[in-house]
């Protein structure tokens, strides 16, 4: 492994452990994309399948989720906005920009959650058809990304602190930066093709 | 809840299983603790993260695990020869070849391969480790606790037995209540997480580490396979963990996925299956190439013929692997359309396939072959693929698979494709980088005689099938005793007890080596033959294994290495090595997980929960972690190096 550190350049792809890092969770990404398809075409198949339970038309409101949608899509610019401080090696801004972006994401969880509480009320679970199974592991699937990922920045918040910004503090908000607008994407797909379409139809 | 309520009883079979079980683990304890190696069992294997013992902890656990589905495989010969003894009843038939396929095809034959590619690929590309040297041995500890779950199935709450391919719904609560199709779901999703990190970490390994002036199309064959089968583990496991995930939500918090209650579709479970399980054969047949490829050009002394052609069919294979999947199940009526678009990219698949065969053959044409082991597997292995794949192409014209499908004819096909490629590589790739592992060669004459013992078992045994399948004989049948099919039946056990006998041959051969062998004195094992990077090392190979990485910019570098007299070793350019440090963290938090799925298979919530925060706190502590290795001082160096050449 070399050792060798670039003097120019972003902090995180200096080292070639920091290339490396990112390079393998691009691929790991694409694994995910391959996961989450596999999860739409399951929904996509179960479309309709509702046995006695509830149609998604009767549940879906556009409100409660044009909101959890806008919580969620400008939690990841604000995390652009604490990658951008920390490319001008400002660990004041990478945190305070963080914070917000967890703190929309922790808006986003809550609203998720009383939506299925909600949705439970009516009669819709993950036992009464296959159509709801299918919904609720896909939304929570990404929901549970979602816990994921604020766990894992609120260590790296702490790390950032004891440590400063180094290659591989910076690689790690890099990495997760990635993984916060890839759920930003899952989600824009989720937000389209379940409720939107399973207003109308 | 009282012990009797989750051990399996009543089976004399499985008793004496209990008992060897309990006597092997009464014996390793013993002997761990009379020769005080509990310190060095830690200390050197279950805290390692060097890529060559992790590659030898795969083989080793592969081998039992040859051992262990063999065994099934034996006990369903039996009683398929002689139908009337009552040696098994018709639940422990299916638990068995439920087992026995799953065992065979995730528990040795992937975990075989990749403990090749652990210790060879890394040797290929002139790479001290792999990318993620942590990762790797987090992806060895969650095959090896999946396996250990899977295993202790048949004596603790019972084996799965719903076939390997777990059809619902069948497989569903409904019809497989209790614990045997957990242990199946928990086993598979373990071990599968291992095996996708493994592919990112390879892949970033391949495309990062490779040796200054390595291009792409300068990379040894079986580096190549390893780089293409890495894309087909990341594009299709995480379908598998879905299927598994539904599946398992369906059994254990009642959700109606495959269900037939709630509105379910059983069917969809054969879709995700074999979207993954296609492309899963591809995973175990690839790197069986790239060795076979290795092997061929070095005991043939000359550069493999049509190495672009080589490279090309590979990716073409794995593109097509993706689009057969449903040729696996012609019969439950997607329609002729459907059908015939799966039939003609099967049928596809053969075109790649047909020119990795000629360009084999145009390797060995007018070369002075030299007749080792590892050759007489990889020379038998040419003709008896060829009988698998042909008949492939038979079952994957859908309006003729009606005739075949589900018959003991598709079980010749498989195994003559799984056999005849995958086993007879790992055996060849074994005993061919052998020295590089141990230091020492397998015995020639002793080597020859399980070739042959297996070789011809193997014949012996599956080719009856076919005419079996012909002459109507359904798979997963217990009861057999239709005259017409019994002497083929009986013919096919003989050839069984082959393989065994060869197996056995193979297995003593490694004690006999390890006594008797001559040690080697050089790092270029095979009379001088080798042609790529791992031979220029020396054996055995040093932690590190390159005091200085050579400059390549062709194919097969190490043949002009060898005329210029080059090493990997120049004395004047060593400088510090950095290497990761050993750390038991991997094996703890795979022992945490393999305890939360040991909690789901019961269904004990609070086991479950325990071990998954387990777990999450052996992460938190991995994220905190800030070491980052060690330098191996010059002077160390150049004392290992001039003691291993002998300067």
């Amino acid at each position: 492994m070399a050792a060798e550190e670039l003097k120019t350049g972003p902090l995180e792809y200096r080292t070639q452990e920091g290339q490396m890092g990112i390079m393998g969770f691009w691929i790991f990404l694409g694994a995910e994309v391959v996961l989450f398809s596999t999860l739409f075409a399951t929904y996509a198949v179960l479309f309709g399948r509702t046995a006695d339970a509830p149609l998604p038309s009767e549940l879906f409101e556009p409100g409660i989720v044009l909101v959890m949608t806008f919580l969620l899509l400008t939690s990841s610019f604000t995390c652009g906005l604490a990658i951008h401080e920390m490319r001008r090696g400002s660990v004041k801004g990478l945190t305070i920009w963080m914070a917000i972006t967890l703190a929309l994401g922790l808006g986003f969880l809550g609203f998720e959650i009383f939506e299925f509480v909600h949705y439970a009320h009516e009669g819709a679970t993950i036992q009464s058809s296959a159509f709801w199974s299918s919904f609720f592991i896909l939304a929570g699937t990404h929901g549970l990304h979602v816990t994921l990922g604020i766990g894992w920045a609120i260590l790296l918040l702490i790390q950032i602190k004891q440590r400063g910004l180094t290659n591989v503090t910076s690689r790690k908000f890099f990495i997760i930066s990635l993984y916060w607008h890839f759920l930003d994407v899952i989600w824009i797909f989720i937000f389209t093709s379940v409720y939107l379409i399973g207003m109308v139809i | 809840m009282h012990i009797t309520d989750i051990l399996v009883t009543g089976e004399p079979i499985i008793y004496g299983a209990m008992v060897s079980m309990a006597l092997v683990g009464i014996a390793l304890l013993f002997l761990l603790t009379y020769f005080k190696k509990w310190g060095w069992l830690w200390r050197e294997w279950l805290t390692t993260v060097d890529h060559k013992k992790i590659g030898v902890m795969y083989i080793l656990s592969a081998l039992l695990m040859l051992f262990r589905g063999g065994v099934d495989a034996m006990m369903m010969r039996v009683q398929l020869a002689f139908p009337d003894l009552g040696f098994l009843n018709s639940q422990h038939y299916n638990e068995i070849f439920t087992t026995h396929g799953t065992i065979m095809i995730i528990f040795m034959a992937m975990p075989f391969l990749i403990g090749l590619m652990n210790i060879i690929v890394p040797l290929q590309i002139g790479a001290r480790d792999f990318a993620f040297p942590y990762l790797n041995a987090l992806s060895f500890w969650s095959f090896f606790f999946g396996m250990a779950l899977f295993n202790i199935s048949f004596v603790i709450g019972g084996s799965p037995e719903a076939g390997w391919t777990s059809y619902t719904p069948l497989s569903g609560a409904a019809m497989s209540p209790g614990p045997g199709q957990n242990f199946y779901l928990m086993g598979l999703q373990l071990s599968g997480i291992g095996t996708l990190a493994t592919g990112i970490n390879l892949m970033v390994t391949i495309l990062k580490m490779r040796a200054p002036g390595m291009k792409l199309f300068h990379m040894p064959i079986f580096t190549w396979s390893t780089l293409v089968t890495c894309f087909i583990i990341v594009f299709a496991f995480p379908i598998l963990t879905v299927a598994l995930a539904l599946l398992t939500i369906d059994r254990i918090f009642g959700a109606q996925f495959f269900t037939l209650t709630g509105e379910g579709l059983p069917m969809m479970w054969a879709n995700l299956f074999w979207m993954w399980g296609h492309p899963e054969v591809y995973i175990v047949i690839l790197p069986a190439f790239g060795i076979f490829s290795e092997i061929i050009a070095t005991f043939a002394k000359k550069r493999l013929f049509g190495y672009h052609a080589m490279v090309w069919s590979m990716i073409i294979i794995a593109l097509l692997s993706f689009l057969v999947w449903v040729h696996h199940f012609f019969t439950m009526g997607a329609g002729a359309f459907v059908n015939s678009v799966f039939s003609i990219s099967t049928m596809l698949i053969a075109v790649p396939t047909g020119v990795k065969i000629f360009n084999w053959l145009a390797t060995l044409y007018k070369s002075k072959i030299e007749f080792t082991v590892p050759m007489l597997w990889s020379l038998a292995f040419i003709p008896s693929f060829i009988l698998g794949g042909v008949t492939g192409v038979m079952l994957g014209m859908a309006a003729a698979d009606y005739q075949f499908h589900n018959s003991y004819f598709l079980i010749a096909h498989f195994h003559y494709v799984l056999i005849a490629g995958t086993v007879f590589a790992c055996f060849a790739g074994l005993v061919f980088w052998y020295p590089k592992m141990f230091g020492h060669k397998m015995n020639e004459r002793l080597g020859k005689w399980a070739f042959w013992l297996f070789f011809f078992g193997f014949h012996v045994c599956f080719f009856p099938q076919y005419f079996l399948g012909l002459d109507g004989m359904p798979r997963r049948l217990f009861i057999t005793n239709v005259v017409e099919w019994l002497p083929l039946n009986v013919i096919s056990t003989v050839g069984a007890f082959g393989m065994g006998l060869g197996f056995i041959v193979f297995v003593y051969n490694v004690y006999y080596s390890f006594r008797y062998s001559e040690r080697e004195t050089t790092g270029d094992s095979w009379n001088g033959n080798g042609r790529t990077l791992e031979w220029a090392t020396t054996t055995p190979v040093p932690y590190y294994n390159f005091a200085t990485v050579p400059y390549v910019d062709e194919i097969d570098p190490y043949v002009r290495m060898k005329e210029e007299g080059k090493t990997t070793y120049e004395e004047s350019k060593v400088k510090p090595i950095h290497m990761p440090s050993y750390t038991g963290q991997p094996f703890i938090m795979m022992a945490f997980l393999g305890l939360a799925s040991f909690g789901l298979v019961f269904e004990w919530m609070y086991v479950a929960v325990f071990g998954l925060l387990g777990g999450i706190i052996m992460m938190i502590r991995r994220s905190f972690d800030y070491d980052d290795g060690y330098y191996v001082p010059v002077d160390e160096i150049k004392r290992t190096e001039k003691k291993a050449r002998g300067l």
